[in-house]
Formats: structure tokens, sequence, C-alpha cells
């Protein structure tokens, strides 16, 4: 397969057009942040730090995260493993399901949710957390799915079943290991959502991260401006150091390299049977 | 020399069952544990392992929704039936923020989407360009995810009437606001949504351009095919399916935008999305309050039906296919 890759790459018959395509793009997206970063001056970036309720909004959005992706990987991995083992026809219905939280605008399901919730749970970062694992679960099923239908999940389970091994003995030692660069993609999916959600949190009254620096705003445009963009940088390197350790492991361990959809093999690659 | 030859054969072997080729591995039809009960029986315990999954969805996702379609026909105080909600959501300003609503998100799913492809598809055949492909990918998972008052505050910097870019043009030349151009206005919307559908795009088609097998390509230089020949016969009709589910979800992404259209426009053009947000934060005459529940419904059919014309569309590209 190299030399394939390598002649289509070779026989790039667009370096141009590839450059200038880039070039457009980096234009289009650097010049507003280089704008706003000359409005909000060098020194509203150490303000920022001190700022009240910095440290608490960013606990908040730090927890939220944690509390989603803990239900959302327990939710998810054990239920698309089983349908991939025992109902492998139900996938195409599981695609369609996880499809529906992307479609549907976040302002219309938080109505809904607003209504049935309990109200102990009404405006408290627990409804926000547990809301968010329906808007996460599209990135982690669709992830898990590209990695488990990279490796041969039936053959792996039997043989460690006849080994005598336990369903959750396989699923920790066989299973989990084989799926790491499905399941850091999806982490770093998962992540980036939380940390960046307003709509869901600003209506129900959480004060997340995104949402404090909005309500910030209005005191204080130019601190405001230098928290976001610190914050877009700072995920930023986050998820780089994900998707840069993540790959590192998978070349050492020969397993494809970490995209943020999908798990791309080295000899052949994942795609969405859509 | 035959050793020699075995071990080709061996490494095609290797190629063509190379893990994720063969479709969905480990197709076990059920297990040999349930194999012994009568086939009701077993089918019903095999959907246990999908039972926390069903009740997850339902409780988080699908009651919630019911519950807005069910609002959307109830009477806010009585809780009796009325068409009044649904009346009152088709008319007027209502009807017209349906209307600029889709009109801003056809445009700002459609500019994106030929842009997502193109830088998407720039990075893919980089294939050298290891580190800019995992800068550009990380780089759109964040942008995705941007929104919001700082977005706009980013556009209102470069592109308001008297910002950075906006000088640097008039400076050579070209005023864009006596050209009818305004951060304010739709198509000024539609730029500023560019800059989370862009990224959105490039991550959610990358994994169908990764589908793209090199050997389809060679396949067709060997066969003397143009490269448009390749991509209208080969490219175009693989890519379809999955360029229209892409296109669908930036559709949705962009008719759900909320905190990025409020802080540009600040209710300067009616967007349905605005709306809703607006009765959910209690800016609601008595009596309507379940006008809001109406709009989401307006709002589920629009995706609805796209999603609807998407089955009907994949189907085509599924002819072509064959």
């Amino acid at each position: 397969m190299a030399p394939i890759n390598q002649r289509v790459a070779r026989s790039g018959r667009f370096p141009v057009w590839r450059w200038v395509i880039l070039l457009v793009a980096a234009v289009y997206f650097l010049l507003p942040l280089y704008a706003a970063l000359r409005f909000a001056g060098i020194h509203a970036f150490g303000a920022v730090f001190t700022q009240p309720g910095f440290g608490s909004s960013l606990w908040t959005s730090v927890q939220l995260g944690a509390m989603t992706w803990i239900i959302t990987m327990a939710l998810m991995l054990p239920t698309t493993i089983y349908v991939h083992l025992r109902m492998p026809r139900l996938r195409r219905v599981l695609e369609g399901i996880t499809i529906l939280p992307i479609v549907i605008p976040p302002v219309v399901l938080i109505i809904g949710v607003l209504q049935v919730a309990p109200l102990a749970l009404r405006a408290t970062m627990w409804l926000l957390g547990l809301e968010y694992v329906i808007l996460a679960m599209p990135f982690a099923y669709r992830a898990i799915d590209a990695g488990l239908r990279s490796i041969d999940l039936k053959t792996l389970t039997e043989a460690s079943s006849n080994l005598g091994a336990s369903v959750l003995t396989t699923l920790r030692l066989v299973i989990v290991p084989n799926l790491r660069t499905s399941l850091l993609s999806s982490t770093v999916l998962i992540l980036a959502l939380v940390l960046g959600e307003f709509t869901m949190a600003s209506l129900n009254l959480v004060q997340t991260f995104p949402v404090w620096i909005v309500a910030f705003d209005q005191d204080n445009a130019q601190i405001s401006e230098a928290a976001s963009m610190l914050a877009l940088f700072v995920t930023w390197l986050f998820l780089m150091l994900i998707v840069l350790v993540g790959s590192r492991q998978a070349r050492r361990t020969g397993r494809g390299e970490v995209n943020l959809f999908s798990v791309t093999t080295t000899t052949t690659t994942t795609i969405g049977e859509s | 020399m035959a050793e020699r030859h075995e071990l080709i054969v061996a490494n095609m072997t290797d190629v063509v069952t190379a893990p994720g080729t063969r479709k969905g591995p480990g197709a076990g039809r059920f297990s040999p544990r349930l194999a012994g009960l009568p086939g009701p029986l077993r089918a019903a315990f095999r959907l246990v392992g999908i039972v926390p999954f069903t009740v997850y969805v339902a409780l988080g996702l699908i009651i919630p929704l019911i519950a807005v379609m069910v609002g959307a026909f109830q009477d806010p105080n009585t809780g009796a039936f009325t068409w009044s909600n649904v009346n009152i959501a088709s008319q007027g300003v209502y009807l017209e923020g349906f209307r600029q609503s889709i009109e801003l998100s056809l445009l700002a799913t459609l500019i994106p989407g030929v842009c997502g492809l193109l830088i998407a598809y720039a990075i893919f055949t980089a294939k050298r360009g290891q580190f800019l492909r995992q800068v550009v990918i990380t780089a759109s998972g964040v942008f995705a995810n941007f929104g919001g008052i700082p977005l706009a505050f980013l556009f209102i910097a470069s592109l308001g009437s008297t910002a950075l870019v906006t000088g640097w043009l008039s400076a050579v030349g070209l005023n864009i606001y006596d050209h009818g151009f305004s951060l304010y206005t739709l198509s000024g919307v539609a730029v500023v949504y560019m800059y989370f559908q862009i990224p959105l795009m490039v991550l959610v088609i990358l994994p169908a351009l990764e589908g793209l097998r090199p050997a389809w390509r060679e396949a067709a230089e060997n066969m003397g095919a143009r490269s448009w020949q390749y991509w209208r016969y080969v490219g175009g009709p693989v890519l379809m399916p999955s360029f229209l589910s892409c296109l669908i979800l930036l559709f949705g992404s962009a008719l759900s935008a909320y905190a990025t259209a409020e802080a540009l426009t600040s209710g300067t053009i009616p967007l349905t999305a605005i709306q809703i947000g607006s009765f959910l934060n209690g800016n609601v005459i008595s009596g309507q309050q379940n006008v809001g529940k109406a709009l989401g419904l307006g709002m589920v059919i629009i995706i609805a039906v796209i999603m609807v014309f998407y089955v009907l569309l994949q189907r085509r590209a599924a002819k072509w296919l064959r």
C-alpha cells in the first residue's frame, strides 16, 4: 500500500491549488483572531486569571467534562460492543438514533428537558451533565464504532472467554486496549464539546466557563475577549497534546493514527457506511 | 523462488483481510448460551443489553422532544388542546423568523460545505504533512465549538464598519460597506457562521475522504481516466452520500446556532432560535408561554423534511454506486 500512497502524493497535480486553499483558510481564520488580539491588548491576558468567577466557572466546566466523559463511556462502550457482537443489524438503528442529537437544535431540546426534569434537578450542573451525555453520544458512538470495525472483535472475545476470562476481564484487558485510539479521539471530542457549549448551559442557568465569559463581557469587554481567546488557545493545545500522545502510542503499537472522527489504520481506512 | 512467491501471496492476503476491510467483523448472530431458547425469547434476551442505552435516550432525548411537541398544542394555563400556539408561531414575525433562519442556514451550509470539503481534501492529500494535518484537525475541533459573543466580537473587531480589515480594504480603495456589505445583515451573519461551520465540515468529511482508496484512483488512471473523469464516475458518487449527510449536519448546526446570532444581531434579524431563547428567558406575553414550543416543533419539522430529502437523495446515490 505504501508505494501507492506515495504515488498519489507525488502525483498531486495541485500543489499550488492546495496551498492557495490553505492560505485563504488561514487568512480567514487567523485575521479575526489578530484583530481581536490587537483590541484586547497583551495586558488583558494577565488580568484574566484574577477576575472574580474565573476559577469557579472553570472548575464547573472541568467537573462537567469529567462527569460527561464518565457517563458517556460507561453507557456507550458496553452498548456499542454489545451491538457489534450480538445484534449487528441494530448498528444502523443506533447510527440513526445517535444522529438525532446533532441535528436537533439544543435550544429545542432544552425547552423539553426543563419541562420534564424533576424540579430538584432544574438549573443544576447535574442536569446539564446528563444532557451533555446526549450531545456527546453521536461522537462517542461513531468513534467507538469505527474502532470496533477495525478489529476482529468476535475472535478476540471468543479467544478470551476460551481462556477463562470473565466479561469484565475481556473488556478491560482485551477490548479497551485495542480501542485506545478511538477512545482517545472520542475523549477529545467530548471535552471540546463540553468546554465550548453555551446554549444549554446559559438556558439552564449554570455558570460554566463559556457562560462566565459572556456574562463578564458586560463589565469589561477587553478582558472577556482575552479570556475567550485564551480558552480557545488552551483547549487547542490540550487537544493537540492528546492527539500527539495518542499517535505516538498508536505508532508504537502499530495501530492507526488518531483523527477526531475516525481511527485510520495503516493499511485500510474506516468509513461510515452511510 | 517458491518461498519468495509464497511470501508475496501471504503479503497480498494480508492486505485483503486487513482490519476494517471486512464488513462487520464479529457479526455473531447470537450467543451460544441463548442458542437453546425458542426464537422470540432469544430475541427478548438479546435486547436486554441495549436497555440502559434505550432508557437513557428515552429520558434525555425522546421524552423532552415529545414534551415540546405536546406543549405546542396545549393552552399554557389550562393544558387543554389548542391550535393557537401553532397559529401564532406560523404568522408575522415568527413566520419571517423561519424564512430568514432557513435562508441563513442554507447560505451557511452550502458555502462552508464546499470550502470545508476543499480544505479537508487539501490536508488529506498532503500525506507527508502529518503535523499540518494534526494542527488543522485539532484546530477544527476547537473552532467548531467556538461561538457566541467571543466569536461575534472577533468579527466586529475585524469586519465591523470601522474595524481593522474594513480599514485595510478601504485603504486600497474597496469600501465594503459602500458595496452593501454589513456584518449585521443576513450575509454578514453567514460570514461569521462560516467560522465554525467550515471546521465542522472538515471534521465530519475527513473520514469519508479517507474511505476513497488510493487504489481506485490508480485503477482509474491505469484505464486512462482523466482527473475529472475520476471525480465524475468514481470519487464523486462514492463521496456523495457522505457529503450530503455532512451537509444535513451543517444545516442543523446553522439552524440551531443561538448564541452567535444573538450576540451579533441582538434582534435586528428575526431568527427562530433566538425567538425560542427569548421565550425561555421569560420575555413572554401572558398566555403565549407555549408559543416557544410551537416554534421548536417548527424547527423539528424543518429538520425532518430535510432528513426525508436526504434519504431520497441517498437512495439515488446508492443507485449510482451499483
